[in-house]
């Protein structure tokens, strides 16, 4: 077995063997042994990337070829480059640690940690997938487990959220299916016979026409996933009403989804699209940046921060990447590792906290540290990384899409933009340190809740899987960085 | 005839011989032992289904008026086994409800003579072959809906198919007349040489057409759908929507894409539009629905309408897309069919509030259920997808991306009436949930297939390979 399919069949093993296992205790277990094998796969898979890298100057490495639907010369064609790689390892340490922070799920655990893997089974399939159909059918994957998810184990209005959540997912994913389409069938522009290889169309020059035709869908049925503006709406609403590790795992996986799309389908196959239409989409970008930065100052519920907070910062992923720009783009890159640990963190302590005091308004939360050591500490760390702080990650991430997308060949347009959306980090600023001190160092706001239960080992070893790669790229940002760079040469010679 | 012709209708004679046999057995089996009768048809009907798999010569017979190649044989191959996990899901009911009455013999007769005119439909090389097999493929159902003769809303759902079906193909037959005055034959060989777009031939070929349309039940064709399914004992509304609907669009494919090609230009037309107002229809009346036969038959009213999709293009890709789709369709709707079917006879209960918590009392039929539903909607990786994704290629194609731009908003307002049922399954929880029951052998093994084809005819790229190789035979 490949390297790259055993993220396919390691998931299914262990969806059948969830099958077969009763009550909580079981199926904590067996999710806990699934996800800590994926992870050693995508610890192992970085390793070998390496390796193979030296020796092997292919745009995609561990590549496999398999026919599936002859007819419409479908394939079941996998490979990794070295952004793949390392959202694979976002995912599994994402998925882990929502195993453990799931620890205590009471009703239908078995059918929660299901749903749980089947969704990272569908995101390992698109990070893996270089054919435009399998890669549909894995995001579809991704996208549906959500609805059970958030459904069935939701607080608030979950039966609204859930549709909504899913109604608007995938009707994008039906956008784009048109947008998939119409790529297929000008994939023989050249000559050649059509095909959904997203590398052989990469080499094909689409007429102009269908690309300024067809980029708006592809474009949008991704972004939609990344929330983009005005498209963001079941955002806020999913998350806060999803339960704590399906919240990380929408915001810190899935989401990427749309961000990966763009950049690997969109942008490298369309490019000419990309051109003409990348004004009209980066000022959308830029009001989602900068709409949603300021609606998190609005919240007053833990969760509508954060998730209008990713929506800020996810627009600042869209935006990177529509600047067309190579720096900007190896920060979109590491946006999104970086925003997918520290939300997930993020959307981990609120699911801690609220399960200790029933409680997500700000206003009802107070003195936090006193109370909650633990929890507390690890909340001003993250908040003050998410909002950018030098020696995290967010910094590096922020740092390499302001650069790019002012410095190298911007037209004034897009610098005045770039300086519209830089503001948004002050307004980040302004939200995460109004949140921490508050609720972490305020006074406490009532006296009945100083005897709350400590963190437990599951909660410490979840939080610390996140917390040490956000540390790592941010005190050591190089070996990434290197990594993402080289493997966006080929899509920067092809698109700019 | 010799025996080679024998051999060329042999699916026609053994399911005469087959028919004939449940009389001969109705007689001589006494009234204690009558249960027997249905192990006796499903136990025939199965040799039946196998020995279909054979396959046959190209080949025609009566001076061309029935012909019979691979793809025919396989289009009743499909039929066959769609009856024959409909007689399986239908086991017990006809066991605890039907023999009781001294009826179960004349169901199976009446199903199989409506199958035997199919068969005739599919085969003909006439129109008046054609019109044979409608018509027979027909009345027996009529018959069969009003089957539940103390129900007042049974007879209703008889009569009404009966008037209504009387009148579509009149009209129908109509329009044959017209076609054959214009062209001089009613032999398709013959027409398809002769036929040119006249006036009088577009008015024969509308007239025709409406006459299908209401088998496939197009809009606006349609409104027998909805109160006929309500009405009807479950397997005649789950034979009607799914066995009776593609044996139309198999032979409405025929007649467009061999004998009618010359007037493609009119009838692509005349599918864009029914199309874009079949889907838009079945699933804006879908939403609202609360009993389930309701609501599975605006589903399948906007099914068609993405069959449609398929139809329009006029090639052998769209063929094969087209029997792949209802080769699909056929295997989730009955489990869809099968699901109602056996909570509707343990407790007598069809609307979708009644299926509320019924995941935490009954977790394998709802997820049975559940699996029908994504496949309708068409959600990876259940096969559905896969078909409603190559209709889709199929349209686009030929340049309709208008036409598949439509149809996916379409598939996200199918997806929200789909999900209505699954929320109630599901994300809720109720005090009248259904109590468990144990579904007797016959119908979980009905179930049974329909999950395994559900789950594998997507995957397995082979059999649309093979459908696609057979596909050449129409074009």
């Amino acid at each position: 077995m490949d390297i790259l399919t055993l993220f396919i069949i390691v998931p299914i093993i262990t969806i059948i063997a969830l099958v077969f296992s009763k009550g909580l205790e079981r199926s904590r277990v067996v999710s806990m042994i699934g996800s800590i094998v994926q992870l050693g796969m995508a610890i192992n898979l970085m390793f070998a990337y390496f390796k193979e890298r030296a020796v092997n100057t292919d745009i995609m490495v561990f590549t496999k070829d398999l026919v599936w639907f002859k007819n419409f010369n479908i394939h079941y064609n996998i490979g990794v480059d070295g952004i793949s790689v390392a959202l694979i390892l976002l995912t599994a340490i994402v998925v882990l640690a929502g195993v453990f922070i799931s620890w205590k799920t009471s009703e239908l655990p078995k059918e929660f940690f299901i749903s749980l893997i089947v969704l990272s089974l569908g995101v390992y399939g698109v990070f893996i997938s270089i054919d435009l159909f399998t890669l549909f059918v894995f995001f579809e994957i991704a996208v549906i487990p959500m609805y059970l998810l958030i459904g069935i184990w939701g607080s608030g209005p979950r039966e609204y959220s859930a549709m909504k959540l899913t109604l608007m997912l995938m009707g994008a994913s039906a956008v784009l299916l048109v947008g998939i389409l119409g790529i297929y069938f000008n994939s023989n522009a050249d000559g050649g016979a059509l095909t959904f290889n997203i590398l052989d169309i990469a080499q094909v020059h689409i007429p102009l026409a269908a690309q300024k035709l067809f980029f708006p869908f592809v474009f949008v049925g991704f972004a939609v996933i990344s929330a983009l503006f005005p498209f963001h709406t079941w955002s806020p609403d999913g998350h806060a009403s999803a339960p704590t590790a399906v919240s990380m795992l929408h915001a810190g996986v899935l989401m990427k989804l749309g961000g990966y799309g763009v950049f690997r389908v969109a942008m490298f196959l369309l490019p000419a699209g990309a051109l003409h239409w990348s004004w009209f989409f980066i000022i959308l970008a830029a009001i989602g940046v900068v709409y949603g930065a300021f609606s998190a100052i609005r919240q007053t519920d833990l969760k509508y921060i954060n998730a209008y907070a990713s929506v800020s910062h996810l627009g600042l992923v869209l935006f990177a990447l529509l600047t067309l720009n190579k720096i900007a783009w190896n920060g979109a890159i590491i946006q999104s590792l970086s925003h997918g640990l520290l939300t997930a963190l993020f959307f981990a302590l609120i699911g801690m906290i609220y399960g200790r005091t029933h409680t997500r308004d700000i206003n009802k939360l107070g003195g936090m540290m006193k109370i909650l050591p633990f929890i507390g500490a690890i909340y001003v760390i993250t908040g003050l990384a998410y909002l950018g702080l030098p020696g995290f990650s967010g910094f590096v991430a922020e740092m390499n899409i302001f650069v790019g997308a002012f410095q190298q060949n911007a037209d004034t347009f897009n610098r005045v933009l770039t300086i519209l959306v830089v503001s948004s980090i002050v307004v980040t600023s302004v939200y995460i340190l109004r949140l921490v001190g508050k609720i972490m160092m305020g006074p406490l706001e009532t006296n009945d809740v100083t005897d709350l239960p400590k963190a437990t080992w599951y909660e410490k070893t979840g939080i610390l899987l996140l917390m040490l790669p956000v540390i790592g790229i941010g005190v050591a940002p190089f070996w990434l960085s290197e990594m993402i760079m080289k493997s966006l040469e080929p899509f920067i010679q092809g698109v700019l | 005839m010799n025996f080679s012709s024998f051999l060329l209708m042999r699916q026609e004679i053994l399911l005469l011989t087959i028919i004939l046999l449940l009389v001969v057995a109705e007689i001589s089996i006494s009234q204690s032992k009558k249960q027997s009768i249905v192990h006796l048809a499903i136990f025939l009907f199965g040799i039946h289904t196998i020995v279909g798999f054979f396959t046959i010569e190209t080949s025609s017979l009566f001076g061309g008026m029935f012909h019979t190649n691979n793809l025919i044989h396989f289009f009743k191959n499909v039929l066959n086994v769609g009856v024959f996990i409909l007689l399986l899901q239908s086991a017990d009911w006809l066991q605890e409800k039907v023999v009781d009455e001294k009826k179960g013999a004349e169901f199976f007769i009446l199903l199989f003579s409506s199958l035997l005119g199919m068969y005739f439909m599919i085969s003909s090389g006439d129109f008046l072959m054609f019109y044979l097999g409608l018509e027979l493929s027909t009345l027996p159902v009529a018959a069969l809906a009003a089957f539940e003769v103390t129900k007042r809303i049974s007879s209703e759902a008889g009569i009404k198919l009966i008037l209504s079906a009387a009148l579509a193909s009149g009209v129908s037959l109509f329009g044959i007349s017209m076609l054959y005055a214009t062209s001089g034959s009613i032999y398709f060989q013959d027409i398809a040489l002769i036929i040119s777009s006249t006036n009088l031939t577009i008015l024969g070929f509308v007239l025709f057409f409406a006459g299908l349309a209401f088998k496939i039940s197009l809009v606006p064709f349609h409104f027998w759908t909805a109160d006929v399914y309500e009405g009807a004992p479950i397997s005649v509304a789950s034979y009607l929507s799914v066995i009776s609907k593609g044996a139309a669009v198999f032979i409405l494919m025929i007649l467009l894409f061999t004998v009618l090609k010359p007037l493609m230009h009119v009838w692509e037309n005349i599918i864009y539009v029914i199309a874009l107002a079949t889907m838009f229809t079945g699933n804006l009346f879908a939403l609202r629905q609360q009993n389930m036969k309701r609501f599975l038959a605006f589903s399948s009213i906007a099914q068609a309408g993405f069959i449609l999709l398929g139809l329009i293009t006029g090639t052998q890709l769209g063929t094969a897309t087209i029997i792949y789709f209802v080769l699909i369709y056929i295997f989730s709707n009955l489990a869809a069919f099968g699901v109602v079917q056996a909570i509707s006879l343990k407790t007598g209960k069809e609307n979708m509030n009644d299926y509320e918590g019924l995941y935490r009392t009954n977790p394998n039929l709802s997820l049975v259920m559940m699996l029908a539903l994504f496949s309708l909607a068409g959600i990876p990786p259940v096969a559905g997808f896969f078909g409603k994704f190559f209709l889709f290629t199929a349209a686009a194609s030929e340049g309709y991306y208008l036409l598949v731009f439509l149809a996916v908003v379409n598939v996200t307002i199918s997806l929200y009436y789909y999900l209505l049922v699954v929320r109630a399954m599901f994300l809720r929880t109720s005090d009248q949930a259904i109590p468990y029951f144990k579904n007797k052998l016959y119908m979980r093994l009905g179930l049974l297939v329909t999950v395994v084809g559900i789950l594998v005819l997507g995957l397995y790229s082979p059999l649309y390979d093979y459908i696609f190789e057979l596909s050449k035979n129409l074009n």
